[in-house]
């Protein structure tokens, strides 16, 4: 059923960076989806909020240092972007130390947001 | 309800392979559709005609060819994902098609649901 309006769809990003491959390649899905003018959502939970610390060096690890794309999001169509507060502080992170500006929440505004959508894509 | 299939890891090693196949099963036995699945991740190792488990075990591939068939199932391996694994056009099972993640958009928008299964 195509839906008489856009479809909401939310990313749930909850790995970290590295050692995996989930978050490289979930942000590809974001990239991608973002030229479908949906309405979309990312939200950074767990060890996903170390996708978005900045100066990172993957170069030690020979692999290529994607975080940086995290900064197009916005362009790309990904303008609501939330980082889960009990995570970040559980790593020990402040606003601060993102590469983008995000909104912090907490996870009721997480569940609510969630909640709303039609799809929930988790990485 | 018309149901959408994200499968996210590869076969063998993840039971979420196999419990891909079985919601899958389950729904159109129950009566539902399935608008697409979409092998992304791992997941596109689901797809190779190579695999060759041994007699008595399940053949993944070959079982989602048999369901593809049976329904007319539009199976879709992510060429990203494919390519950076080694899944070429000559080495997928039949009833799969190789394309871009524009496709996972798709069937987001059109499905009522959208069951991801991964780790």
């Amino acid at each position: 059923m195509v839906r008489d309006r856009k479809t909401k769809i939310m990313f749930l990003c909850r790995q970290a960076p590295y050692g995996t491959i989930y978050a490289y390649e979930g942000l590809e899905v974001m990239l991608i989806f973002g030229a479908f003018e949906e309405d979309y959502t990312a939200v950074f939970v767990d060890d996903g909020v170390l996708d978005l610390k900045k100066d990172k060096d993957a170069s030690g690890i020979e692999m290529k240092e994607f975080s940086t794309t995290y900064r197009v999001m916005e362009d790309y169509g990904i303008e609501k972007v939330y980082v889960d507060g009990e995570s970040m502080k559980e790593r020990g992170l402040t606003p601060e130390d993102f590469m983008i500006p995000v909104e912090v929440v907490d996870r009721n505004a997480i569940a609510k947001a969630m909640a709303e959508q039609d799809i929930v894509i988790p990485f | 309800m018309k149901f959408g299939i994200l499968v996210l890891e590869g076969p063998y090693n993840h039971e979420a392979s196999d419990t891909a196949y079985k919601f899958t099963e389950a729904a159109l036995e129950a009566g539902h559709q399935i608008q697409g699945i979409f092998f992304y991740n791992d997941g596109v190792n689901n797809v190779t005609k190579l695999m060759e488990p041994p007699i008595d075990d399940r053949n993944i591939a070959m079982r989602w060819a048999k369901l593809a068939e049976k329904h007319s199932l539009d199976l879709i391996v992510c060429i990203a994902a494919g390519k950076r694994r080694g899944i070429t056009p000559d080495l997928i099972i039949p009833h799969v098609r190789i394309d871009g993640l524009g496709q996972l958009n798709e069937i987001c928008v059109e499905a009522d649901r959208m069951v991801t299964f991964g780790d």
